[in-house]
């Protein structure tokens, strides 16, 4: 289980790092990619199901205009030439999760190939990802293996098959082995995930949500003595399912196979399953050249053929992609290079927003967003997307602000209220009774009584020694638990004592 | 009572709509017919009595109330076992089906029970269409009616059988490479198989994906016409479906009926004749040719030089796609399971055991051929070469029918042979359909119609082919063959074939 590693700077000082990866991402079509049945997450298991999907004796493929649709998006949106014709192939092998022993795929002839797609690193760095191809296939179902300990097939006492998820639509996006990402080469992974996760949301052709494996991705990683050398022999690590993880599992494969290498070792062609939880690899199935999986043209289907005219309609359409949108934001926003970074690399581009739509100005929004908010769910241990505020409660708590009804003060105990749900900003207010006070009438209560408490005060100020107005300030603010705009308190104050 | 099962459907039909006879009558009379002689023939796997009888009462209860029916309505029909039929046993012919009951129908069966044809029960087939003779059943042999020592033919021997012992007057089939036609020919009956596209797949248990196509098994062309009118049509549930509008094939048949085939130009296929065709077979067919050019059609001789290479090509075809078409019978969700008597019960163990008992040796064979057919390093060699044949078949079928309108042949090479003549030797029994095979790896359409008694005493059939989506033209020019050979014989062909012992 635990494989002799390199530290990973030694690692990289002394081979240079190629990898490649494969994304699947699930569509989010309303029926699967060759049958009627419906898909959407969370059903009971094999209810989602027609003939078709459980691959019954006689059943057809009919191939889903949607997802198609979907593909070419993707496609375009990577800078992809689409293919006049394509057609999808059977990938055979047997298997209980695959209800025809089949997997009905695309094989030489994807609907998208040779493109590129710019990826942008933390520190504002843009490095340019080649992709191979996009194609379209179905899923598989999901087995659940009962009685092992590992939750594995082996040991396992007997298996269940859910067919909801087979047929599901998915594209598969694979990169050209990706070189000269040197050290950086985990961070890239990374970053390029993301970046394609960002894209499928803004295409609107998935929720694309990891933790649900809307998006699923496998990391080819080989190392080679230097960026010259020919490419070494890769690994795939299957099902690394969150951006964390795939850096991780970058740097563990390259720590992995430089002590094989250093060792004199030759590293083996194999899948390899990726342990979430200790954060390491472990050897799968040898892929040798055996393995046949006896490609031929799907006889059930006849070949696509996107009209040229409907492909440029798509990409006229396309939605503006988050890279080009940030840039437009950043400009329209007026952040520094170094405020917006920020703001991407923490995930609040579209909570900003959705800010400033609901009338706050860019840079207050971002001030709560970066600020408070971000602090909070440091606190929290959570995503800004996951506090239990929304940027329509953010407006109009900024609203409230600039009408002057709250100080920043005031506003702060109002956000902690709509944290802890107890409702809008302005519930909140009214619950907890937070407004600024400011009828002038209760403050000069509350003065005369503090000026009548420290009679020396009165004529210090008298006397023109501004210091002590502050004392004053201070007992009106607590008399009135806050709620008073100080500048006005010392308005009046000085108004009375010079009266 | 009885007479009712030598009518044609057309003319049942006819007497259904005038009230001379209700389909409860005629339904009951055909399965009375499949009691008293379906023991020895054994075309039907499964005969669904409750269910024909009940479509049947539906059918007159509703023309009691002057509800408007399809010409067909109360009709009955026998469905070969390879087509799905919600509720009803299907097999295939294979025991690695036996007991399922499928939940879905077929389209043509959707379309069938729409138009409400009393549905008899499933025909007896070659496993998975596997065959020419369906003694590659898993259920036991089919006799051919003519004499029941002989094979009625295959894959559909079962349904061709049926519609010959006058157990049905209608009869689904499936044809891959000949399963249609060559037990029409050798029967003394008519099969069709349409224009690849024109009968949707949806519901056939498939075999060769890019060859099968289902159409009408029949004693009269003009039957055929009316169920091919029926069951055809685009299908959004099969890619392969053409969205043509379905043609006028009754009319077409009528015009054939009235000897209409004057300046018709009709292609004799050079390569489908002489060494291996029965010189009774070639007989027949040449008499057929006299008479339709005495009725003013125009006999133009063609050649088409990639027919040699049908046969090879086909038996890379087919195994192919059938071995992946085949891999889902595996015991996991259906069907057979059987589990390995030692060590553990794997999923893997299981498949390869359920497939190891569930399957005939044709079928082993074809899957074994087909696998390595398409395998790495294989793959250009056999299925790639495959592929460009079949594109030299069709460019040969386009320049023939340059100079003609139809193209004909003998259907089969020979008359039925004895059961088990060619059961020990593939290669014999493959080559049974070596004017058949050519049709399906161009997607034409073709037919099959009784050309007449060969040397033997046994029927042969006369094979008609058009152009792809025009099917139009085999019910003109096949119903013109048959109405000149009844003019001459004084009765139809199957009037000559002995009385089958009727048990009771």
């Amino acid at each position: 289980m635990s494989d002799f590693l390199v530290d990973y700077d030694d690692a990289v000082a002394r081979y240079d790092t190629v990898f490649g990866i494969e994304v699947h991402v699930e569509l989010g079509t309303r029926t699967k990619m060759f049958d009627g049945a419906e898909q959407f997450f969370g059903a009971d298991p094999n209810t989602q199901v027609t003939p078709v999907s459980l691959g019954l004796p006689g059943a057809l493929p009919a191939v889903n205009g949607t997802a198609v649709e979907y593909a070419v998006r993707i496609g375009l949106a990577l800078n992809c030439t689409i293919a006049e014709s394509c057609r999808f192939a059977r990938k055979n092998y047997f298997y209980p999760d695959v209800p025809k022993n089949f997997q009905t795929s695309q094989y030489d002839e994807p609907i998208a190939h040779d493109g590129w797609v710019d990826v942008e690193l933390e520190d504002g760095t843009v490095f340019r990802v080649e992709i191979e191809r996009a194609h379209m296939e179905e899923d598989a179902g999901k087995n659940t293996h009962v009685g092992g300990a590992t939750g594995r097939i082996h040991g396992a006492i007997y298996s269940l098959v859910d067919y909801n998820r087979a047929g599901v639509p998915l594209v598969e996006i694979v990169t050209k082995p990706v070189t000269g990402a040197g050290e950086r080469a985990p961070e890239v992974a990374r970053a390029y995930v993301q970046t394609l996760r960002d894209m499928f949301r803004a295409l609107g052709v998935s929720e694309a949500r990891m933790e649900r494996g809307n998006v699923r991705a496998d990391v080819n990683v080989s190392l080679r003595p230097s960026s010259d050398s020919p490419l070494g022999t890769r690994t795939e690590t299957k099902n690394v399912n969150s951006f964390r993880s795939i850096e991780r599992a970058v740097r563990y494969e390259v720590s992995r196979q430089a002590a094989v290498l250093d060792d004199g070792g030759a590293i083996v062609q194999e899948t390899r399953h990726w342990h979430e939880d200790t954060g390491h690899t472990t050897s799968g199935r040898i892929k040798s050249d055996a393995e046949d999986y006896r490609y031929f043209p799907e006889p059930d289907l006849v070949p696509i053929v996107p009209d040229p005219a409907w492909v440029e309609e798509i990409r006229a359409n396309l939605p503006e992609l988050p890279a080009a949108r940030r840039k437009r934001r950043q400009a329209e926003w007026g952040y520094a290079d170094a405020e917006m970074r920020d703001v991407v690399n923490a995930g609040a581009v579209d909570l900003i927003e959705a800010t400033v739509q609901a009338g706050a100005s860019p840079a207050a929004a971002r001030k709560w967003w970066m600020g408070e908010l971000a602090r909070t769910a440091k606190e929290q241990g959570v995503d800004l997307e996951s506090l239990n505020v929304t940027p329509q409660q953010i407006g109009s708590l900024q609203h409230l602000v600039d009408e002057g009804r709250l100080t920043d003060k005031l506003a702060r105990q109002v956000l902690e209220g709509v944290l802890a749900g107890e409702g809008d900003p302005e519930a909140v207010v009214a619950k907890r009774g937070l407004e600024v006070v400011s009828d002038d009438g209760p403050l000069l209560a509350a003065i005369d009584e503090a000026l009548a408490a420290q009679p020396d005060v009165v004529a210090k100020i008298q006397g023109g020694n501004l210091g002590p107005v502050g004392a004053i300030i201070g007992a009106v603010m607590k008399a009135t638990r806050g709620q008073a705009d100080a500048a006005r308190v010392r308005e009046l104050v000085l108004e009375r004592v010079n009266a | 009572m009885s007479d009712l099962t030598r009518l044609s459907a057309a003319d049942l039909a006819q007497k259904l709509t005038n009230g001379e006879v209700s389909s409860v009558e005629a339904t009951q009379a055909h399965l009375d017919r499949i009691a008293a002689v379906d023991g020895p023939v054994h075309a039907f796997l499964h005969v669904s009595s409750d269910e024909a009888l009940a479509t049947a009462k539906g059918v007159d209860e509703a023309r009691s109330k002057g509800e408007e029916l399809h010409p067909l309505a109360g009709v009955p029909i026998a469905v070969k076992d390879v087509v799905v039929t919600r509720g009803l046993p299907t097999t295939a012919g294979s025991r690695i089906l036996e007991g399922w009951i499928p939940p879905y129908d077929a389209t043509l069966v959707t379309k069938i029970k729409a138009a409400r044809l009393p549905i008899l029960g499933k025909t007896n087939m070659d496993e998975f269409a596997m065959g020419s003779s369906t003694e590659h059943s898993g259920y036991g042999n089919t006799h051919n009616p003519w004499d029941l020592d002989r094979i009625p033919g295959g894959s559909g021997g079962g349904s061709a059988a049926a519609v010959a012992a006058y157990e049905a007057p209608l009869a689904i089939g499936t044809d891959t490479g000949g399963s249609i036609r060559q037990p029409a020919a050798v029967t003394g009956t008519v099969g069709v198989k349409p224009t690849y596209g024109s009968v949707s797949r949806y519901g056939l248990i498939a075999l060769a994906s890019s060859l099968d196509q289902a159409g009408p098994v029949t004693r009269t062309v003009l039957d055929a016409a009316l169920l091919h009118e029926l069951i055809a049509g685009h299908d959004p549930h099969d890619s392969t479906s053409l969205t043509d509008p379905v043609g006028a094939f009754a009319d077409e048949a009528r015009r054939g009926l009235a000897g209409d085939v004057k300046g018709v130009r009709i292609g004799v296929v050079k390569e489908l004749s002489g060494e291996g065709y029965q010189p009774g077979v070639l007989a027949r067919f040449e008499e057929s040719l006299d008479l339709l050019r005495e009725a003013g059609a125009e006999i133009v001789e063609v050649s088409c030089p990639h027919f040699d290479y049908a046969l090879a090509a086909y038996y890379l075809i087919l195994p192919a796609e059938a071995s992946s078409n085949l891999a889902k019978f595996d015991g996991m969700r259906y069907g057979l399971r059987v589990e390995p008597t030692d060590g553990p019960a794997t999923a893997e163990r299981v498949m390869a055991a359920t497939r190891g008992q569930g399957f005939g040796d044709e079928v082993k064979r074809r899957i074994i051929l087909g696998t390595y057919a398409l395998s790495a390093g294989y793959y250009d060699a056999y299925y790639g070469s495959a592929q460009k044949v079949r594109t030299l078949i069709q460019r040969d079928f386009a320049a023939a029918f340059e100079k003609a309108d139809v193209l004909v042949s003998p259907t089969a090479p020979t008359t039925a042979f004895k059961l088990g003549e060619k059961l020990d030797d593939p290669l014999a029994m493959y080559l049974n359909d070596v004017a058949t095979i050519p049709v399906n790896l161009a997607g034409v359409p073709g037919m099959s119609v009784p050309s007449g008694l060969s040397d033997d005493g046994l029927p042969a059939g006369f094979q008609v082919i058009a152009p792809a989506r025009e099917d139009a033209r085999l019910y003109r020019v096949g119903a013109a063959v048959e109405a000149f050979l009844e003019a001459r014989w004084g009765a139809p062909i199957l009037t000559k074939a002995p009385e089958l012992e009727v048990s009771k």
